[in-house]
């Protein structure tokens, strides 16, 4: 009996021992949710309880957040935004892979250190000339700033990412392509790419989530309401003068989550691995 | 054979001979790495020329630059402003780092055990990671508010704290805190998912020829696991320390750099000297206070871990 309870007690403490590290993790979610979703009445009650809705849910501050904000223009921002950067990235970032793991050329070694070289130049480094190059560019507060400056962090971390992913492919799968006939291009589109599409699945999450998680060129290179994404929107936008309207804040912050979030919850073995694989490889 | 080749070739159509071509490795190589050459050329190295530039200019917006030599750094240097900012950057990136690191250590061997409900637990520790950081740092500006703080709120009623409970964003020490807290939840996800990933690859056997000559967990942990996870907790480590070094987001959206410039980090102080007041030369000199990090470290990595790697 002794000895079938002892597994059990230290399997209880070591899930009790969790339960910090998940209150930490999870509570701000839960307490942004929640105060998106308390009456005006309730939320500015001092004397109310906090972690508690005690006074009815009321969607008026999401109401208010899409209807009376631009929130739904910064959204299509953001959606346009990501998807055209992620395109390109994960284009840009294929080939480039393809070659430095695979190829034997002039300089393929320095490229490839100059690739994880840009991968850890942060952005907060560059903003301020880039901003000079956006403005030359003719792009200055346009969101076409952000899908031609998102592409110089994503494209580095797609291309190390997928470095990785065509190591993996034995060698000899897309030789015997090509002995078959195939050219390289034709061995790469019909056999390296379709081992790798985890890889591929895992850099276009990454990217997705990178550059709709962007802010500080989202904050210095747009700044008119038609043209900046959700984030800023949010956070600028929303808070004028000294009087902050917590409900639509924090349903901003809520929305704003929401297609990451599903993402997230569809791919999560995707996220752990890409979130490793910059590490551990 | 060499003759009869060259007559192939004169005979070939354009669209062979370009098929033969992209076979070749010396072509199709530096074919496929021109888009990324391009842009990183472009937009990431002429940028930082750029930087260079301004740093040793008195540029300011909308107006003509000229060489000032030192002299934006030396201003800087007599500024109270930007030497707050650079003992903030190393204490944030110090009490920051260290947290997560041991936080994270403490986690991944957590979730290396046989757990209930694995997949939503480690969904869960890895959420805070995924979420917009300026949209969830929004979520911590409305948990430290003045007067609503949820964080005192629950201090108070568990006893820990004194009501009204401390002015979070408000007073010089809390307001560090408070960052330092709102990085370190952000982060923690990284940390404890690679160390959980380098505690897996730790082979099985050692533990228990560890335990057969009578280790006990502590020991076992001392001796195999914490040699054995080094690589991986310098890589980490390396890595987080030029992403907090160069944090952004958090410090903007809670404090602004505030209350009297005692939450400033380079990033944040480099964009209200460049961008709000315009002095475009003296911020890419803060910036650039962010390149010694990011040469070190890439330095270290290049040097130590990567030699290993191959």
């Amino acid at each position: 009996m002794a000895v079938r309870r002892r597994p059990l007690l230290t399997k209880i403490a070591l899930h009790l021992g969790l339960v910090p590290f998940l209150v930490f993790a999870l509570f701000p979610f839960y307490h942004m949710t929640l105060t998106s979703l308390k009456t005006d009445r309730e939320l500015y009650d001092r004397h109310s309880v906090p972690l508690l809705i005690r006074q009815g849910v009321t969607f008026e501050h999401y109401a208010k957040l899409l209807w009376e904000t631009a929130f739904l223009t910064w959204t299509k921002n953001s959606v346009l935004i990501t998807v055209l950067a992620t395109t390109i990235s994960v284009l840009i970032g294929t080939v480039a892979a393809y070659a430095l793991a695979r190829l034997k050329f002039f300089g393929v070694e320095t490229f490839g250190t100059g690739i994880f070289i840009t991968y850890l130049v942060p952005t907060s480094l560059l903003f301020l000339p880039l901003a000079q190059v956006v403005h030359w560019l003719g792009l200055a507060d346009s969101k076409w700033a952000l899908v031609v400056t998102y592409p110089t962090f994503l494209v580095p971390f797609c291309t190390w990412l997928l470095m990785g992913y065509f190591r993996t492919v034995p060698k000899e799968v897309e030789e015997c392509a090509m002995v078959d006939g195939a050219t390289r291009i034709q061995a790469l589109l019909r056999i390296v790419l379709p081992i790798a599409v985890p890889g591929l699945v895992c850099a276009i999450l990454f990217a997705f989530t990178l550059s709709w998680n962007e802010f500080i060129y989202a904050l210095t290179f747009t700044s008119s309401s038609e043209e900046i994404t959700a984030s800023v929107g949010v956070t600028s936008e929303l808070i004028r003068g000294d009087i902050y309207f917590w409900g639509s804040l924090m349903a901003g912050a809520v929305l704003g989550s929401v297609p990451i979030v599903v993402l997230y919850v569809f791919f999560l073995d995707y996220y752990v691995s890409g979130l490793t694989a910059g590490a551990v490889k | 054979m060499a003759v009869g080749n060259i007559a192939v070739t004169v005979r070939l159509p354009l669209r062979v001979r370009v098929r033969e071509l992209l076979d070749r490795e010396q072509v199709l190589g530096p074919l496929f790495v021109t888009p990324a050459l391009f842009l990183l050329v472009l937009l990431v190295a002429y940028p930082f020329c750029m930087a260079l530039y301004f740093a040793v200019s008195n540029a300011f917006i909308g107006r003509p630059s000229h060489f000032v030599g030192l002299r934006n750094f030396v201003n800087l240097w007599q500024s109270d402003a930007f030497r707050q900012t650079f003992q903030n950057a190393f204490v944030f990136t110090g009490s920051a780092v260290a947290l997560k690191l041991v936080l994270g250590i403490s986690l991944a061997v957590l979730l290396n055990q046989q757990l209930w409900f694995k997949r939503a637990i480690r969904g869960a520790v890895l959420l805070p990671w995924v979420i917009p950081t300026a949209l969830s740092t929004l979520g911590w500006w409305w948990m430290f508010n003045s007067l609503y703080s949820v964080v005192n709120w629950t201090g108070i009623h568990l006893g820990v704290m004194d009501p009204p409970g401390p002015n979070w964003l408000g007073q010089k020490y809390y307001a560090m805190t408070a960052v330092v807290v709102v990085n370190v939840w952000r982060g923690l996800p990284f940390f404890a998912i690679t160390i959980l990933a380098g505690l897996v690859s730790i082979p099985r056997e050692l533990y228990e020829a560890a335990e057969a000559d009578g280790a006990g967990p502590v020991a076992r942990f001392w001796h195999v696991t914490l040699p054995l996870l080094s690589p991986v907790l310098a890589i980490v480590v390396l890595f987080s320390t030029i992403f907090t070094f160069s944090d952004f987001n958090i410090v903007y959206v809670l404090t602004h750099g505030g209350p009297i410039n005692s939450t400033h980090l380079f990033a944040t102080l480099a964009r209200q000297v460049g961008l709000e007041s315009g002095q475009i030369g003296q911020g890419a000199a803060i910036s650039l206070y962010l390149f010694p990090v990011l040469v070190f470290v890439v330095w270290v990595h290049l040097r130590f871990v990567r030699r290993q790697a191959y």
